[in-house]
């Protein structure tokens, strides 16, 4: 069993093919997997439907593949800050399904757990709800949504070690777990990889059942809005 | 004359109370942080943390530490993160006290309108759809009138819905208003503003 590949490359090779679904952890541009990205850019792999919380920004993040046209459609909560996708969304390029954000943790994290669907009231009487069963439970209505099951996951984590247990660091953790358990096969690119045993198993976040493949590599982890405070006089 | 941005956070933060874990949307809401005072009260992220501290100086910025506007901001000797599946599993299950909101319009029977405009650029509703059903108190903060003059507090939304039935209160610069059965009551006015003008500035039906 041996989970840790070279590259981003190497690691892809094999599990890409046109029109597949993807779903990629990461919250604006924090805890993207970055490198995954740039592995499917290389390797060009066409009409890809992304399940990811945002579409990154303009040259950045998943970006690249919008402006490499290899994104067919994209299943997402927010995707302002980015140019060339609303250049493609609104010329009939690109396909959208807008999910509630937690509406889209919860799809990923059922589709992982063995859940095909589930009731939620989030977006009841909203455009959300349409064409969606309602069903009443102890007087409320809620809506059913469907869990996803993606042929291939991208995530990004902190400290690996080689059997796939991760450590995921701060807010950059978000979305990374449930996208790594909806995936048939899972890749996870790391900053450190540790030796097995060198984590404590109390503290592992996401077990290495999740996670088939392992890269490790150098992250440019760009900030998307840096904001500040001025330093009090001493 | 009417209340200001801060003036609006300050009485905002009056319906926080002592214990309470809090969600505070974009603009607005973001300043009533400033005005909890001695109030023991944790901030929820739905990035996926609970303890949200101040913006780092400059030179700690921090990739991995950002809020839910993809601000960089600072932890608290309290934080801790958690994955998206579980923030909003504590939003979706009530364990959030109060979402503090902006919005574009809100109705006298709660619905509330703040993700899209039809015919202009949809960003998304990001996290706002859970937020509204699920938290306890919905509590939101806006103009009370848009920038024609036309009142945001309306009869029926005109917009496309974040949430139906959703608003408990709803605080302007203007005033304060519940909404209740058969309509909206008012809580309070704000300084220097009478009940005449608040009414006559609110398309709502107000009760009493």
């Amino acid at each position: 069993m041996k989970k840790v590949y070279e590259s981003a490359d190497a690691a892809l090779d094999g599990l890409l093919r046109d029109g597949m679904l993807i779903a990629a952890g990461g919250f604006g541009l924090c805890g993207i997997p970055e490198l995954l990205i740039d592995g499917i850019l290389r390797a060009g792999t066409r009409d890809l439907t992304v399940a990811s919380n945002n579409c990154g920004v303009d040259g950045f993040g998943l970006g690249k593949l919008l402006d490499s046209r290899q994104i067919k459609k994209m299943i997402s909560s927010y995707v302002g800050e980015n140019a060339e996708f609303m250049r493609q969304y609104l010329s009939g390029e690109l396909e959208l399904e807008f999910n509630p954000q937690g509406t889209l943790a919860e799809r990923m994290r059922a589709g992982g757990s063995g859940i095909p669907g589930f009731y939620t009231k989030t977006g009841v009487g909203t455009v959300i709800a349409e064409g969606k069963e309602h069903h009443d439970f102890d007087g409320e209505t809620y809506i059913l949504e469907r869990g996803i099951v993606a042929d291939l996951s991208i995530v990004k984590a902190w400290k690996a070690d080689d059997t796939g247990n991760l450590i995921f660091r701060k807010t950059a953790r978000n979305f990374n777990p449930p996208a790594a358990m909806c995936g048939r096969v899972c890749i996870a690119e790391v900053e450190e990889i540790v030796p097995r045993g060198s984590i404590d198993p109390d503290l592992i976040h996401l077990p290495g059942i999740y996670v088939h493949r392992i890269i490790q590599g150098e992250h440019e982890k760009r900030i998307e809005q840096r904001t500040t405070r001025k330093r009090e006089e001493a | 004359m009417a209340w200001d941005r801060n003036q609006m956070a300050e009485r905002a933060a009056q319906e926080l109370e002592d214990g309470m874990y809090v969600n505070l949307g974009i603009g607005i809401p973001t300043l009533v942080a400033n005005y909890v005072g001695d109030k023991d009260i944790t901030l929820q992220s739905e990035n996926g943390m609970l303890g949200m501290g101040p913006f780092p100086y400059e030179g700690e910025e921090d990739p991995d530490l950002i809020n839910a506007g993809k601000q960089t901001i600072t932890e608290l000797a309290r934080t801790s993160y958690f994955d998206s599946a579980t923030s909003f599993g504590m939003i979706r299950g009530g364990k959030i006290a109060a979402a503090i909101l902006g919005a574009m319009e809100v109705a006298e029977n709660g619905d509330l309108a703040n993700w899209m405009i039809p015919g202009k650029l949809v960003k998304g509703m990001g996290g706002a759809m859970d937020l509204v059903a699920g938290v306890g108190r919905v509590i939101v903060v806006m103009d009370h009138t848009n920038k024609h003059g036309e009142s945001k507090v309306l009869k029926e939304c005109t917009l496309p819905l974040t949430g139906k039935g959703v608003v408990d209160r709803i605080i302007t610069n203007l005033g304060v208003l519940d909404v209740v059965d058969g309509g909206l009551r008012i809580v309070e006015t704000a300084d220097g503003v009478t009940e005449a003008e608040l009414r006559a500035a609110t398309e709502a039906t107000i009760i009493g």
